[in-house]
């Protein structure tokens, strides 16, 4: 199979991931998006891999999962976290790093 | 102990009695600080003596010494060490400066008594006279400098010590800035003379200079120019002088200390240690000798018109020290330090005298208010008239011989120096008239209120002490003798100092009389044997001629003096009227102050109000700081607009640098 339709699926994905980050206000569909952009990301690496092939990139893809999950636990800790405070879900509002 | 032991034993207690006073203010009664600051110098002056004592238990041509503690710099070629030279000239200095000092403290533990300030000003007098005393024992151009600095300070500290009194202040800043010229020249010189000879210390220097500069070259001239700058400024030498007369701002020992006997000596004493130099720049030397003659000229014209009895005698001082620098610059050396050394007693005399005649007068300054005091107070007006007929060289008092070998050897040389000894004797004649000008005005005639005063009730006239410049009411809370000052004559310390300097005035001429001895040339014979000129000797019959010269003009303008001011004194004002051009211009002293202040102040300040005016505002101001912080600023203010805090919007910068560069480097590849 050629590997082409494994790039732009994946390209496909990283965009709307991106695009989904930039236009959605809701810090928990953010974090979807960011899975889908990393996910996207991994299925390049596997497609890389198997063209190659050798096994590097699929070890490449795990070791990005494990970032994912990591990363999941702390934006959801910190929505947990907004949530308890009583402050908006939208990261519109939160905007105190403004210089 | 060694020669040199004893003089680091010689620096080593006015520091520690300066020390020692300052730190104990708070405990030691006033008395105490008093016996302390004249005791560290009394010792000196012991050690001092100790020290002449080892000198002379050796042969003459192995007398000096250097000495050093420890290297204070060492890098590549240089080595600065903290060390002193012994010589009979460097011994010599000493045993004048801590000698006159120790009488100096001692009159000044009576005459400072009733001051607030008591322990200051003997702490600044013992440092003073450490300064002093590392000045003439430095054994190198370092620490001739730094001794040279210390006693700018020191004579600063110590003119404004009535800091409450603002033409006291003015006067001590004066002093302060025309001595840091002086010293910015001699720095220079150093420099000169380590750039030629590679070397600091005064042995080396001096054996190398006649090899490495040929005779009246430009180098070695520029050197002793340059150290002339210093020597004149310290000195009171034209045009450097100004200084000197606005320092009796200070309290009268302090005039009698700095401003008599060992500052303003300390020119003489440069020209006399570096003479090696001088022998090679005979220009040099000729310049510095017809300073010093225009000096004793100039100065001795003003202090003819001088109605300040301070200033008259401050104008005096000039005028013997202009005597010292023609002598130590035409190769009379000897001669130059004898009349240092006689100079030194009958002018601290004179002018604690005049201390005592000023805190009769409760601080009034003017001649013009004084007369009697030679009833009034017959210790004072006695020690006034030893000291009086010293300065006038009245026949066998010191002055008489120490000012005449000066003029002998000038015409000994012969030639030019003929010149010397003329304006000399005139100068000489100058001396003796305002010398008894003063002493008629001030101890004759009807007592004033004051001198009647003292005479009816035998207290001191007392009042509310008052600046004699201005006009204004004393701040006594800073120190400043008080209402209550019992001061004057009255204390035996004084009569003890005064008495002691009066004998020296007198008889201190005897240990160097032509034909019979001569005690001074011989001891600092050693020092000056590598000048030629050195070996130019008046002969006996010539220098008693030039003495009975020198007897007559002393007796003639004392005789003018009498005329003048005591058996007919109507003709001074007289001859004032006549003369109002000539006594205005006198009487503001030839115009030197607006002079200066016309060619160098005003300049000066023109410069400085335009690099603050124009420079500093709108190069400084808005070109390179303002500058700056506009560019700053303004970009500060770009990036902040990118900083809103919408997390969406720094996604979005991100995404677009990610794509950025992935496009920039899928084109660059294909």
């Amino acid at each position: 199979m050629n590997i082409d339709w494994y790039i732009v699926l994946s390209a496909l994905l990283f965009t709307i991931g991106a695009i989904g980050i930039l236009v959605r206000r809701s810090p928990l569909v953010i974090l979807l998006c960011l899975e889908l952009m990393l996910n996207a990301a991994n299925l390049a690496l596997v497609a890389f891999s198997r063209e190659v092939g050798n096994t590097q990139g699929q070890v490449f893809a795990i070791v990005v999962m494990v970032v994912a999950a990591c990363e999941v636990v702390v934006g959801l800790g910190l929505i947990v976290a907004i949530f308890r405070r009583k402050l908006p879900i939208d990261v519109d509002e939160l905007r105190e790093l403004r210089g | 102990m060694s020669a040199t032991s004893w003089a680091w034993l010689v620096l080593l207690f006015p520091l520690l009695g300066s020390i020692t006073i300052a730190l104990s203010f708070r405990l030691t009664s006033w008395r105490t600080a008093g016996i302390i600051g004249t005791a560290a110098i009394a010792l000196a002056f012991i050690c001092g003596i100790a020290a002449l004592v080892c000198l002379l238990g050796e042969s003459p041509d192995a007398r000096h010494h250097a000495s050093s503690l420890w290297e204070y710099a060492s890098v590549a070629s240089l080595q600065i060490k903290l060390g002193i030279y012994v010589d009979p000239l460097s011994i010599f200095m000493v045993l004048i400066v801590s000698g006159v000092s120790t009488l100096i403290h001692l009159y000044s533990f009576g005459y400072m008594q009733s001051d607030e300030g008591y322990h200051r000003f003997f702490s600044y007098l013992n440092f003073f006279v450490f300064s002093m005393l590392l000045l003439v024992l430095a054994g190198n151009f370092v620490l001739l400098i730094v001794g040279w600095a210390f006693v700018g300070f020191a004579s600063y500290a110590l003119i404004s010590y009535w800091y409450r009194r603002t033409t006291a202040t003015r006067a001590g800043m004066k002093a302060f800035v025309i001595n840091v010229v002086g010293d910015i020249g001699l720095v220079l010189a150093a420099f000169l003379i380590f750039q030629h000879l590679g070397t600091f210390e005064y042995t080396e220097v001096f054996a190398k200079a006649p090899e490495a500069f040929s005779t009246n070259g430009w180098d070695v001239t520029a050197i002793c120019l340059l150290l002339l700058v210093g020597a004149f400024a310290k000195s009171a030498q034209l045009p450097f002088h100004t200084w000197l007369p606005d320092a009796m701002e200070g309290p009268t020992p302090v005039s009698s200390l700095i401003h008599a006997a060992t500052m303003v000596t300390a020119g003489v004493y440069l020209i006399a240690r570096t003479h090696i130099l001088f022998v090679l720049a005979p220009t040099a030397a000729d310049i510095a000798a017809f300073i010093g003659l225009a000096t004793l000229l100039v100065a001795a014209s003003i202090a003819l018109v001088m109605t300040d009895l301070k200033r008259a005698i401050a104008y005096s001082t000039m005028s013997q020290i202009g005597y010292m620098i023609v002598g130590v610059s035409i190769g009379a050396y000897s001669a130059g330090m004898f009349h240092l050394m006689t100079h030194a007693f009958f002018k601290a005399l004179l002018f604690m005298a005049a201390g005592s005649i000023i805190s009769a007068m409760a601080n009034e300054q003017n001649i013009d208010k004084m007369s009697g005091f030679g009833k009034a107070m017959r210790f004072t007006s006695i020690a006034m008239l030893c000291g009086g007929l010293a300065l006038a060289a009245f026949p066998f008092t010191s002055g008489f011989f120490s000012k005449d070998e000066i003029l002998a050897y000038a015409s000994a040389r012969g030639g030019m120096y003929l010149i010397f000894t003329v304006l000399g004797y005139f100068g000489a004649l100058l001396t003796a008239i305002y010398t008894f000008r003063l002493i008629f005005r001030v101890l004759r005639g009807e007592p004033c209120a004051e001198a009647q005063e003292l005479i009816d009730t035998g207290h001191i006239h007392h009042a509310a002490p008052f600046n004699p410049a201005t006009g204004e009411e004393e701040d006594t809370d800073v120190g400043f003798p008080g209402a209550d000052h019992h001061i004057a004559e009255q204390s035996p310390p004084m009569k003890v100092a005064m008495a002691v300097l009066a004998f020296l005035a007198l008889f201190a001429g005897f240990v160097q009389v032509p034909g019979v001895d001569k005690m001074v040339t011989n001891f600092l014979s050693p020092v000056f044997a590598d000048s030629p000129l050195a070996a130019i000797e008046p002969s006996t019959t010539a220098s008693w001629i030039g003495l009975a010269i020198g007897a007559a003009i002393s007796l003639s303008g004392i005789a003018i003096a009498y005329w003048l001011y005591v058996a007919s004194p109507e003709t001074p004002r007289r001859l004032q009227e006549r003369l109002s051009g000539v006594h205005t211009f006198l009487y503001n002293k030839w115009y030197f102050d607006e002079a200066i202040d016309f060619l160098i102040v005003r300049p000066a300040l023109a410069i400085g109000r335009f690099a603050n005016d124009v420079f500093e505002r709108y190069v400084i101001d808005a070109g390179v700081t303002g500058g700056t912080e506009e560019t700053v600023g303004k970009a500060g203010e770009i990036v902040r607009g990118f900083q809103n805090g919408i997390v969406r919007t720094y996604g979005l910068f991100l995404i677009a640098g990610a794509v950025g560069l992935a496009l920039y480097f899928l084109i660059q590849q294909s």
